[in-house]
């Protein structure tokens, strides 16, 4: 039954042809819900495209400002895929090329590098005033902005060092795709995701080499590159998944999201091999929960108040439900859930100047939200949504795996799969 | 993962069925691929306006005559009787406040300027008890400059015929330059919206105040109240005359409201409501459905005890019709309707049209058929129903909200 569903006579990939010009998808955009300079989702996606299809010219440099959020298409009754075609819009058309100041932001993994090797020079650099103030002056990223820190060690070389030789102990294995926060800025995350998995009983490998997934590259118009470390991860994902019967997760919900869907859609990287079996790791967990797999035993005395917040990414692949499922699974939690609402970052959108009141507005409600809720901290699965709630409210923000690494008894839970 | 029941469409058949279960304890989630009918709704829930073009006083009277294969007839009347004192009551309960008799019809002024006979209608529009006449006799039709989603020259053409001395008057704010300077965004919405979030609602009801004077009402576009309760209510205490709310072109301001307080109302009860993604298809086994799968969560099946479809009309492609066949897209259930596609269409375009009636077919229990045998544990409500034109008779909403309430009795039992 599936295929007919929604494409009996379309002769596009994104649907287009589908809008019913309803408007539902105007409703949801959070843009245009703080700045009425953007031509909305209706206009800028199919509308526009069939304009542009006869006549290029009417390509508008104001499609910059979509977030790529993706909500309009969760809304649309007619599953046209209105921010895939802004993204192509752009691609195709847009005639501006990137700024600098775009390249240092898009360049996640080379900037890493080079700010990781740094870090105890770049991380007080970074955040000082003067400094801040001529990257606003100069490079237009806002003085407002606070740069993630870079850690000294990265989570490569930790796992090499401190990990890999453990992980052949186990009998099952999976491949983790950590992405580059949690290498540069956030080593931590990925320490709880092994700790996790070994607890369940699952060795952890890295892939044989990981690039960046992409995402900041496609959004600032560096497509050739984004395309070349789509093509290299989806060959690295090959190895492990075909070859070696291991899936892929990750902790990022936009990595996951990038390589699953906007490869295909954007870049027009093939990944039908790899798609299935490279997901978040609360899904994976979830799965092998659900299905009576894997119980685990949480420590008596964890007792927090807890807020999660669902990434627009994580809305648009509908499994919020995964980490949300698991992080109710902990008795101690007090679980508080949080409307569904963008928070203004989309990646490097935020940190540019021009973005900046765009950005804070649109996640003013989430703040409100947050701010009101009473809780320790908020979790979520995004790290830029994680930075833009640390910066824009008084709480801290959790990943719900370093969440669940830090509630669970490691010894009563190993001890239910090892009898 | 395992709920007690699954509603496949997350309109109003859907959220009502899992509001009721969600209030009785169960633990229940919808599935809806996108957003639902409610926001092209007018302000009024209908039960039923018309029987061969004639309008209906009592539609509870009425709904007797009607063919016993109507989904009124197959609930009931005694079920009937009943589920319309419900229904109020559990929209009441999401803070949605309609009003209205199922045993007498009252009107209201529709854009176009012509009173319609409806049964339940949210409190932001005016209820009228005649068609025949408009309790005032000068009328002001204010609307906001560029704002080309409400056709004040209908209205106006339309209260002439109930002697109605009427002027209009356009206006304009400095709250509105912003989303004027962008004509396709001078939208109902984008005004509810600039309404909600500031203090623009004074300074507006002063100007209406101005622009009223000498008149004995005001009428508007509804476009008040978006993400926010009561702005049309805090608009009618502010302005001295009586205001008449009239619906714009949709997407509709009050209908959004509705559908984002009734799934508010399904989630504080504990439901889980999944917009975005796709029922793609069932396992079935012994005549029951144990399962279904959806794009967002593929391999993890989605596995409930009972499951309601509620996937609407043509329209929500609950339905599909493609040149050479009709049929139920997810589940490939039995369909009411004629297979041979010349009979689908009358060719005198304003008369009962044949394929308006089409349906998924249930037994009289509402479960669904396949292949001619009933699956015990899939109910059907809503819109997705066959065995009646709606959209003639105007029993749209009705046939929604009490096939969903019946089908919530069923499982429940
Ligand atoms: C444009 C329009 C305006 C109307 N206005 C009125 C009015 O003002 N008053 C009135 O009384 N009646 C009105 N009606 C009649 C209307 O049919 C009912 O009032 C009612 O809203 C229908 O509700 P429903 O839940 O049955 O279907 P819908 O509201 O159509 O909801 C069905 C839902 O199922 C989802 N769905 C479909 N397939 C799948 C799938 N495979 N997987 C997951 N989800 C799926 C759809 O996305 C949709 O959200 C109107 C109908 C239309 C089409
Ligand atoms: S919601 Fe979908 S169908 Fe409606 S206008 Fe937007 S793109 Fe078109
Ligand atoms: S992707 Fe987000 S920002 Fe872009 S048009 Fe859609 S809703 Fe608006």
């Amino acid at each position: 039954m599936k295929k007919e569903m929604f494409e009996p006579f379309n002769s596009s990939d994104n649907n287009f042809e589908q809008c019913v010009k309803c408007t539902i998808c105007t409703v949801y955009c959070p843009v245009l819900e703080v700045n009425p300079d953007y031509p909305g989702p209706k206009q800028s996606g199919p509308d526009g495209e069939r304009l542009r299809l006869k006549d290029q010219n009417f390509y508008d440099e104001s499609l910059k400002l979509c977030l790529n959020c993706k909500r309009c298409e969760v809304a649309c009754p007619h599953g046209v895929k209105i921010g895939d075609i802004i993204q192509l819009a752009r691609i195709k058309y847009s005639k501006k090329k990137p700024k600098v100041r775009d390249m240092i932001l898009a360049n996640t993994d080379i900037v890493g590098t080079m700010a990781s090797t740094f870090a105890p020079i770049v991380n007080p650099i970074v955040a000082l005033k003067p400094v801040r103030l001529m990257m606003d002056g100069v490079l237009k990223i806002d003085h407002h902005r606070i740069f993630p820190k870079y850690a000294g060690m990265r989570f490569e070389t930790w796992y090499r060092r401190y990990a890999a030789s453990k992980q052949n102990d186990f009998k099952k294995h999976v491949s983790y795709f950590h992405g580059c926060y949690v290498n540069y800025n956030f080593p931590k995350q990925g320490k709880d995701l092994v700790k996790i998995m070994n607890a369940a009983g699952y060795g952890v490998h890295l892939l044989e080499k990981e690039k960046c997934c992409g995402v900041a590259l496609i959004s600032n118009g560096l497509i050739n590159q984004a395309t070349k470390q789509a093509k290299h991860n989806v060959e690295a994902f090959k190895k492990s998944i075909v070859d070696k019967n291991m899936p892929v997760i990750s902790t990022s919900s936009t990595c996951i999201f990038t390589i699953r869907d906007e490869y295909p859609h954007l870049l027009g990287v093939k990944n039908d091999e790899i798609r299935n079996e490279s997901e978040l790791a609360t899904r994976f967990l979830f799965r092998l929960i659900d299905s009576g797999k894997l119980t685990l035993v949480f420590k008596k005395d964890y007792k927090k108040r807890i807020a999660y917040h669902t990434p627009c990414h994580m809305e648009k692949l509908g499994w919020s439900i995964y980490s949300t499922a698991l992080l109710k699974m902990i008795p101690g939690i007090d679980f508080v859930s949080l409307e569904s609402r963008c928070c203004g970052i989309a990646g490097t959108y935020g940190f540019k100047k021009e973005n900046y009141k765009t950005s804070q507005g649109v996640g003013k409600p989430l703040f409100d939200q947050i701010e009101s809720s009473d809780v320790d901290f908020a979790a979520t699965d995004c790290e830029t949504c994680k930075w833009q709630i640390e910066m824009s409210t008084t709480k801290k923000v959790e990943h719900p795996i370093s969440i669940l690494a830090e509630a669970l008894d490691v010894e009563a839970t190993v001890k239910l799969w090892q009898k | 993962m395992k709920f007690d029941n699954i509603i496949i469409g997350g309109g109003l058949s859907g959220l009502t069925c899992g509001i009721k279960l969600a209030e009785q304890g169960k633990k229940c989630a919808i599935v809806s691929s996108g957003q639902s009918a409610i926001h092209f709704f007018s302000g009024s829930f209908d039960l039923l306006g018309k029987i061969d073009g004639q309008d209906v006083k009592n539609p509870l009277e009425a709904i007797k005559i009607l063919p016993d294969t109507h989904p009124y007839q197959r609930v009931g009347i005694e079920n009937i009787s009943r589920l319309v004192v419900e229904a109020p009551r559990l929209l009441d309960r999401a803070g949605l406040n309609f009003f209205g008799k199922a045993d007498e019809n009252h009107f209201v002024l529709t854009p176009m300027g012509i009173m319609k006979p409806t049964w339940l209608t949210i409190d932001d529009f005016t209820r009228f008890e005649q068609n025949d006449a408009f309790p005032w006799k000068k009328a002001v039709i204010l609307n906001f400059s560029g704002f080309l989603d409400f056709h004040t020259l209908f209205v106006q053409d339309g209260l002439k015929k109930y002697n109605v001395d009427t002027q209009i008057k356009n206006f304009a704010m400095k709250e509105f330059e912003a989303i004027r300077r962008n004509p396709s965004e001078m939208r109902s919405t984008n005004i509810a919206k600039v309404f909600d979030s500031g203090d623009a609602l004074d300074e507006f009801a002063q100007k209406v105040n101005q622009l009223s004077e000498g008149f004995e009402v005001v009428l508007l576009p509804a476009v008040f109240g978006l993400f926010t309760k009561n702005v049309a209510l805090n608009l009618k205490a502010k302005v001295n005359k009586p205001v008449v709310l009239l619906p714009a072109i949709p997407p509709s301001v009050p209908g959004i409201r509705s559908q984002i307080l009734l799934r508010k109302r399904f989630e504080e009860l504990g439901g889980t409501y999944f917009l975005g993604d796709i029922v793609e298809q069932g396992t079935f086994k012994n005549n029951r459905l144990v399962a279904v799968q959806t794009n967002n969560h593929g391999d993890i099946k989605l596995e409930a005890d009972q499951f309601v479809l509620a996937s609407g009309s043509f329209y929500s492609k609950g339905i599909v019709a493609t040149r050479e066949k009709l049929y139920e897209p997810i589940l490939g259930l039995d369909i009411d309707g004629d297979t041979d596609s010349e009979k689908w269409l009358d060719e005198k375009f304003f008369n009962d049209q044949p394929y308006m009636h089409y349906g998924v077919k249930t037994d009289s229990g509402f479960h669904a058929l396949k292949n001619g045998k009933p699956i015990e544990n899939l109910f059907v409500a809503g819109s997705v129903l066959g065995g009646a034109n709606a959209l003639k008779e105007g029993s749209g909403a009705g046939i929604s909200l009490l096939t969903s309430l019946h089908v919530a009795e069923q499982i429940l039992k």
